[in-house]
């Protein structure tokens, strides 16, 4: 059975330094979709021990208000991700995000040893979900098979710094030097039926050029956006927020299937566009969203 | 007594002071008195000159001697050079138990606490102290009881007589050798004077200090040579590094941005926001941020604000830049950009008095006709009291300013406040000291919720179809301690260092001499 949480919304995730106690707090109070406590690269070196410690108990005793709590691991490169997992899923995290994926051989480890540490905690197996960053060419040719690796899996994410130094190039601000990539990366993921987040954006003094390329991963398809700073919270829900017209519009949609199919109508028109079932789930997606953003009144 | 606000006022403090507990608001309306007045020594001779050597000189004409009440003005804010120039040329003469009657007092007056403990300074009226004199108020270092008191409650506390200056020291940026003093045109320009205009009136003797003499006449004057008896130049009255500095950055602190936004919509949507409504703001981040959102949704929905007070920051500035605004009263300039305005503009930003702002013993004062005041506070009860003035570990640290004023005048009171300071909740059920009575308080906006005082079932009625995250101020207090604990008691000994002044003359409360917290 599909964990209940595995396609939950997930537009914005926040990145957070555990070490930071004012932050890890209550970012709650900005309304992320899930936020991301990051034991790698925010994390000093000699100080993974003391961050897996402030993890753990504020995974323990803060109140994240129903917010999902991803926790960002080291890679299965370093000595640290071992005990990183051991400490994430002792503390109850919802979600591992493994760093710098290449292969389904890499979630496979992983998925080991969250069932371990599932076992020695007492944690219901399965509980814990896994998503992957895919932070190399080597792990974006592979998304495929990352996407379709483990039933834990919530989905992919696009690591942009590292993806580019490995690709030659820089992050230039216009997204060309991405632009292989998130295309890839979406389609594997729609293939496999999992979720898609792109990368984050580092620059806060550019907001208008944030919101652009919020807009443009949107119509791309991603499902939401790695997040550095809660300013750019409320941008990401504001476009991935549909129109009052596009709420009605689907549940027009969504009406007329479920009326039609019961007459055995296949194709039909609405306001004049020609509909089909293939219609159906984008329309759901839609009043989702506007659930989400506590606009939707209707009764779907 | 137990006063209207809930503390017990110790029954010897109100034989000392002669005072009464508060009582509300408008106990004192219509009340009726004397106003104070000045002993003046008339200039008759024209060939007599005013201009004086030295602040020793000066001091000696005056007649200085024990048991005096000298006061200043602290438009200079942390960069003042005045008070420490003066007060240690009274150090040195020997003369002891002075009182001091300053619109505030700050970090930078610092080296007057060795004059507190040796007896130079036996009494302090402020409204406020921060640094190491609030430190040695609170370890009860000063003889008398220290005051603590709004600038409304200053001015009436000189025009009423309950306080009589005996020589006002005016540290003005600009003066001709007659005592026409102007806050511009000099080194160390604060925009206006307004905090000294009373006491020009009122002292006995009045000295301007200047370090920028120009000629006759220097006019249009903020303190006009009819009131001034002595002028003394010296080479620096202040840092102007300290005293306005270019505008702060506008913050991109989330946390402050989210309170500004829940401030400029509840703002927005509230029944006073229409064309030639008034407004005053204070000079946190969030208070900041809410005015410049506050700017674009007027522009965008064409409604103009009547008039702003100050306190003023360029915020509160670009609105006259942006034609959003009829005209500006100011009091007081916190940075460069409020004290360019008042040079560029003045038809439009134009100088008040400090009883002209938020005197309540006179006829009328501009607070009394304020729509809006966003304040911030360090602590809010539950019954909306807010504190100012004492830490949360009990040390005196700020100051009311116009807080109680403009509070107690405005028809909505708006209190940003994030729900934890640190890791000591802001709203909590009972505040260390109250300064800022919760019948004055309308609203309180934190990063967590907004809680709108049961009193205004106008406001709850106004704003039951906005989408503001709404609660009950209890419910903002169990958040923070459902975060932090509930925080204990701050350990206070029994003898009482000061009293917290109500802007009419009463006591709001006591504050008592800290103790080490005892595990």
């Amino acid at each position: 059975m599909m964990h209940p949480n595995k396609k939950r919304l997930r537009r914005s995730m926040m990145f957070l330094n555990c070490q930071k106690p004012g932050l890890i707090k209550d970012p709650y109070i900005y309304k992320p979709d899930s936020i991301m406590l990051d034991l790698e690269d925010a994390v000093a070196e000699n100080q993974k021990d003391a961050a897996r410690y402030s993890l753990f108990h504020a995974l323990q005793e803060i109140d994240y208000h129903g917010v999902e709590r991803v926790v960002r691991i080291n890679g299965l490169d370093t000595p640290h991700w071992k005990e990183d997992i051991r400490v994430c899923v002792a503390g109850g995290a919802d979600t591992i995000r493994i760093a710098k994926t290449e292969s389904a051989k890499d979630v496979h480890t992983v998925e080991e040893h969250v069932l371990a540490a599932e076992k020695e905690f007492g944690r219901p197996e399965g509980s814990t979900l896994l998503m992957s960053a895919l932070e190399s060419c080597k792990g974006v040719l592979n998304a495929l098979e990352v996407c379709q690796s483990s039933e834990r899996l919530i989905g992919i994410a696009l690591s942009g710094g590292d993806y580019t130094k490995d690709l030659q190039t820089v992050i230039t601000g216009t997204g060309v030097e991405l632009m292989g990539a998130r295309q890839q990366m979406i389609m594997a993921a729609r293939a496999a039926g999992v979720q898609c987040w792109d990368t984050v954006f580092t620059n806060l003094d550019a907001m208008d050029v944030f919101e652009e390329e919020v807009k443009m991963i949107k119509m791309m398809g991603f499902d939401g956006k790695s997040l550095v700073n809660p300013r750019q919270i409320d941008i990401v829900h504001k476009i991935f927020t549909p129109t009052q017209k596009e709420i009605i519009f689907a549940e027009k949609v969504v009406r007329e299937i479920d009326e039609k199919k019961a007459l055995g109508i296949g194709v039909f028109t609405v306001d004049g566009k020609m509909i089909d079932i293939a219609f159906y789930d984008g329309a759901r997606r839609t009043i989702n969203l506007a659930k989400a953003a506590g606009i939707y009144e209707g009764d779907l | 007594m137990i006063n209207a606000v809930g503390r017990e006022i110790p029954d010897e403090i109100l034989k000392i002071t002669g005072k009464e507990g508060y009582q509300g608001k408008n106990y004192k309306d219509n009340a009726e008195f004397t106003r104070g007045a000045a002993k003046i020594h008339a200039v008759v001779d024209p060939t007599r000159s005013k201009l004086v050597d030295n602040i020793h000189d000066v001091l000696v004409k005056c007649g200085i001697k024990d048991g005096m009440t000298v006061s200043f003005h602290h438009h200079f804010r942390e960069g003042d050079y005045i008070v420490n120039m003066v007060m240690e040329e009274i150090h040195k003469m020997g003369i002891k138990d002075i009182s001091i009657c300053a619109s505030s007092l700050g970090k930078a007056h610092d080296p007057l606490v060795p004059m507190i403990e040796d007896g130079t300074v036996t009494s302090i009226r402020s409204s406020g102290v921060r640094g190491k004199i609030g430190e040695a108020i609170s370890a009860g270092k000063l003889k008398n009881l220290a005051v603590m008191c709004s600038h409304g409650g200053r001015v009436r506390a000189v025009e009423s007589g309950e306080v009589h200056i005996d020589i006002a020291f005016i540290g003005a940026p600009t003066s001709d050798e007659y005592g026409n003093l102007k806050a511009n045109g000099g080194k160390s320009n604060c925009g206006v004077l307004s905090y000294a205009v009373a006491d020009s009136q009122y002292a006995d003797k009045v000295v301007a200090i200047t370090d920028c003499l120009v000629a006759f006449p220097n006019i249009p004057a903020s303190i006009s040579m009819t009131n001034v008896d002595y002028v003394c130049v010296v080479d620096e009255i202040g840092n102007p590094a300290k005293i306005a500095t270019g505008a702060a950055k506008p913050t991109t602190d989330m946390r402050k941005l989210r309170m500004a936004d829940y401030c400029t919509k509840f703002v927005i949507n509230s029944p006073y926001f229409k064309n030639g409504f008034s407004y005053q703001t204070g000079v946190g981040g969030a208070s900041i941020a809410s005015t410049i959102t506050l700017a674009d949704e007027m522009e965008k929905r064409g409604i103009r604000m009547g008039f702003g007070v100050g306190g003023l920051t360029t915020p509160m500035c670009n609105l006259l830049e942006r034609d959003l605004v009829d005209v500006l009263v100011d009091t007081q300039d916190f940075d460069l950009g409020a004290v360019e305005s008042i040079q560029k503009h003045p038809d439009r930003h134009i100088e008040i008095s400090a009883s002209e702002y938020a005197n309540p013993f006179n006829k009328g004062a501009y607070v009394n006709k304020l729509d809006f005041v966003i304040l911030a506070a360090l602590e809010v009860d539950v019954n909306f009291n807010c504190n100012v003035v004492v830490g949360s570990d009990g040390v005196i640290t700020g100051a009311q300013g116009g807080h109680p004023d403009t509070a107690a005048g405005a028809k909505c009171t708006i209190i940003i406040a994030p729900l934890l300071q640190g890791r000591i909740p802001a709203i909590c059920s009972n505040v260390t000291a109250v300064t800022t009575p919760g019948e004055t308080v309308d609203v309180v906006i934190t990063d967590y919720g907004i809680a709108i005082n049961p009193k205004r079932q106008d406001l709850i009625e106004a704003m039951k179809d906005v989408k503001l995250p709404f609660c009950t101020i209890e419910e903002l207090r169990d958040q923070a301690y459902a975060i932090t604990g509930e925080p204990q008691p701050v350990q206070f000994g029994d003898k009482v260092v000061g009293i917290i002044e109500g802007r009419d003359g009463t006591i709001m409360d006591v504050v008592r001499q800290i103790k080490e917290f005892e595990f």
